[in-house]
């Protein structure tokens, strides 16, 4: 049973309709997320990671949008082929999200206590208005609110950036999800409160047993939060693998490239050559060939790569031709990562 | 002649707060207080700090795109915070500005090529022709097609937009480019091709570049030096290299714990920061950073563990800013809104006050206990004015008292910290002055 995993997503295919032509936001997408663990979807602007993210519980608009194919289980449950009042019962329960703007989830007339009360009420009631209030202050105590006992009253205008994106995990996680989806909770946040909240987040799902799925363009953030990684470029799965071996030993030239191009390494930085291809026109063949320093012919032609194990490790696999039968993985050049000096400063004390 | 391009002197930008008929003032927002530091000839210096810091203001101030309220700005040895509008003109053509978002610095209706010969136009320079060639040269000096000049800002992706905007500030021929987050809306990919591309074409046209920015990877990348601001102050400023190895500032040091690591085997972020940065219409008393400081000085009185006295200080720093609300506490316990409370509820409330606050049970210190749970029970007895004198008695902390100006530090540059203040080495305090120091 616990080998299972909590969610597992195959062939995905979400694609929009627009008047430019058809997007293939997700073009073929596999994942799995076990229990207790996090798994990271990192890309670009424009690689599908939110698209993948928000068509596990179908919160993406449809139309425009289309989940063309492919298979999303979640505890064994098909959630594809579940009707949209099934859905919101999931979603409700088991499954919770968090965004970015914590600017948008929250009602702006009511107070934080009565919004997350309303969660507790409508889900999982039987608790007196007394117990109930004082279960709202204990998640936003636990969310790191100070005074949470004073603030428990108070609007959300009152509340700082970083204490509204706490306010909303609290309210994520007042239904105990087993489950919690988190597209760049930390972005619009300063380092100082991005930091904060990934200990949080680290801390809660301990405490709440739960999965996280972060969504991220910040490779950075990865590295601190999660147990593996899936690295999207243009709506495919470009390198999979635990975060540790995908970190020590990027396999895949665009992971490889987006190491690169970091600012503050100590090492010279590099360039990708080219620019994000048009989501309603990707190439042929490997989508990121065209920008690709090893490419060949063959790369720019057919159906992307199949997944192919690195260095005969199973579980850390990457779309690409030169991990394949006919080609020899050792054209394309390591990069450490790990040896590497980190941007930290060693120099800090830290208490 | 001076190597140094431009020096800022004690710059301050207030806005007033008012109200009423008369516009009274009410507070002032003390967005830059009091900064200095220079930028020599075809250096990059950055300012970093977190949003609410007044980078982007000091960046504004600088340009006085806003007038400053005080202090000095010179550049080649002129101070043009006396220029009249002739005069400014003529700066303005010799200190050029980009900012972070490249949507907003286009009109949608004119043609990129129109865009980047407009200033030209306004400093009256050539006839239409020359102007569109200066055009089309720079779009290819900065890594875009000449026949882009044609093409609208809509059709450019953010990064081309961030490339024409830089085309734009460099038509003018200006000595000092101030870049506010210029790759900070861009993809990582997107942005390293931006950030190469300002330094060659600052090592091209030997440029000066103030870099503003939140993000210190970026920083380390671009800069030279690197000015650290917290709350319209500048807490230390040094080479990148001793910015980043050997941070002396518990803000710096806070900054860079914060930056997420690439190495997963070394992972366990902690800026080891709490609270938030306080209103800069109502900065602390003392040293800005003392309500969030990890490094906050004990008073020679007590002695106790370094966590917990932070959290006696984040309850301080609760009751002395914003005051307490016990109604939250009363109900956290079960009292009706009339009911008074037992003994128990009392032990119950001060508990609750403690745990909020990561304090532990009891205090190592002996004194500072007894001080401590007495004043707790005077505080949720309502009697919170003498649970506050109380407290402050023996627990205020030498930061209270004085913002501390620059002093020299054993890593040879100057930090703006109390810690420092006994530090017997014999170094170079740098950045400021002698108009600002000495208080």
């Amino acid at each position: 049973m616990s080998t299972e995993p909590l969610l597992t997503v195959e062939g995905l295919k979400t694609h929009f309709h627009t008047e430019d032509g058809t997007v293939k936001a997700v073009d073929g997408v596999d994942f799995d997320v076990r229990r207790g663990e996090t798994v990271a979807i990192v890309g670009e602007s424009g690689s599908g990671k939110t698209v993948t993210s928000e068509s596990v519980t179908k919160i993406i608009d449809i139309p425009p949008g289309e989940i063309v194919e492919g298979s999303v289980t979640f505890d064994g449950m098909e959630l594809s082929s579940m009707s949209s009042q099934e859905l919101q019962s999931i979603r409700g329960e088991r499954i919770s999200h968090i965004f970015q703007n914590p600017q948008n989830g929250l009602n702006p007339v009511y107070t934080v206590g009565r919004q997350i009360a309303e969660v507790l009420k409508i889900h999982k009631d039987g608790l007196s208005k007394r117990e109930r209030r004082r279960k709202v202050v204990d998640l936003l105590d636990r969310t790191g609110i100070p005074e949470a006992s004073a603030r428990v009253d108070d609007y959300p205008h009152e509340f700082s950036g970083g204490m509204k994106q706490r306010v909303l995990i609290a309210m994520a996680l007042a239904r105990d999800p087993d489950l919690l989806i988190a597209d760049e909770p930390t972005t619009a946040l300063d380092v100082t409160i991005q930091a904060q909240i990934l200990q949080l987040l680290e801390e809660l799902q301990d405490d709440f047993d739960m999965s996280i799925i972060f969504v991220t363009h910040d490779l950075g953030v990865v590295s601190e939060i999660a147990d593996r990684v899936v690295v999207m470029y243009s709506g495919k799965v470009m390198e999979r693998g635990d975060i540790e071996s995908v970190f020590q030993n990027p396999s895949h030239p665009y992971t490889q490239a987006l190491i690169e191009c970091l600012p503050g390494r100590g090492d010279s930085m590099r360039r990708i050559e080219g620019s994000l291809p048009d989501p309603t026109d990707p190439p042929e063949g490997c989508r990121f060939s065209p920008r690709c320093e090893y490419a060949t012919d063959g790369c720019k032609a057919g159906d992307q790569p199949p997944m192919y194990p690195t260095d005969g490790d199973e579980t850390h696999t990457a779309s690409c031709v030169y991990y394949g039968p006919e080609h020899d993985a050792g054209v394309i050049e390591e990069i450490g990562v790990g040896d590497q000096q980190s941007t930290r400063a060693d120099g800090g004390e830290r208490q | 002649m001076s190597e140094t391009l431009l020096e800022v002197r004690n710059l301050k930008k207030h806005f007033p707060i008012t109200q009423g008929l008369f516009n009274r003032e009410v507070a002032r927002v003390r967005a830059v207080d009091g900064i200095s530091f220079t930028v020599e000839r075809g250096e990059t210096v950055g300012l970093v700090g977190e949003s609410g810091c007044g980078k982007s203001t000091a960046a504004e101030a600088i340009l006085r795109l806003e007038e400053p309220t005080d202090g000095s700005v010179l550049f080649d040895d002129q101070d043009i915070t006396t220029y009249d509008d002739q005069e400014l003109k003529g700066f303005r053509r010799e200190a050029q500005m980009i900012f972070q978002n490249p949507d907003s610095s286009f009109d949608p209706r004119m043609t990129v090529g129109e865009s980047i010969a407009e200033p030209l136009e306004i400093h009256g320079v050539g006839p239409r022709s020359r102007r569109e060639e200066i055009a089309r040269d720079l779009l290819d000096r900065v890594g875009l097609n000449a026949d882009d000049a044609d093409r609208y800002p809509h059709e450019l992706s953010g990064g081309q937009k961030q490339r024409v905007a830089l085309a734009r500030a460099l038509v003018v021929n200006p000595r000092m480019i101030v870049a506010d987050e210029p790759v900070s809306a861009l993809d990582v990919s997107v942005q390293a091709d931006v950030i190469s591309l300002l330094k060659d074409i600052q090592a091209e046209f030997d440029l000066s570049i103030l870099f503003i920015s939140h993000d210190m990877s970026v920083v380390r990348e671009m800069c030279d030096r690197v000015a650290v601001m917290y709350l319209g102050e500048i807490v230390e400023l040094a080479d990148t290299e001793t910015i980043f190895e050997n941070p002396q500032h518990p803000y710096t040091k806070a900054l860079l714990s914060a930056i997420p690591t690439l190495d997963p085997t070394r992972r366990g972020i902690d800026s080891g920061l709490t609270g938030e940065v306080p209103e800069p219409s109502n900065p602390p008393a003392g040293c800005n950073f003392y309500t969030r400081c990890p490094e906050v000085i004990q008073p020679d009185a007590i002695d106790v563990d370094q966590a917990a006295y932070r959290g006696v200080m984040d309850l301080r720093v609760t009751l002395k800013r914003q005051g307490i609300e016990l109604d939250g506490l009363r109900e956290f316990v079960g009292l009706d809104d009339d009911q008074t409370p037992s003994e128990t509820d009392i032990a119950d409330m001060c508990s609750e006050l403690r745990r909020e606050h990561d304090i532990p049970d009891r205090l190592d210190d002996r004194e500072a206990e007894s001080t401590l749970s007495e004043a707790l029970d005077q505080i949720v007895r309502e009697e919170i004015t003498d649970g506050v004198e109380q407290l402050g008695e023996l627990f205020e902390s030498p930061c209270e008292r004085t913002n501390p100006a620059p002093r020299p530090t054993s890593a040879g540059h100057a930090a703006a910290c109390l810690h420092y203040d006994d530090e017997p080495v014999e170094a170079d305090t740098g950045w400021v002055p002698e108009a600002a120091q000495g208080d």
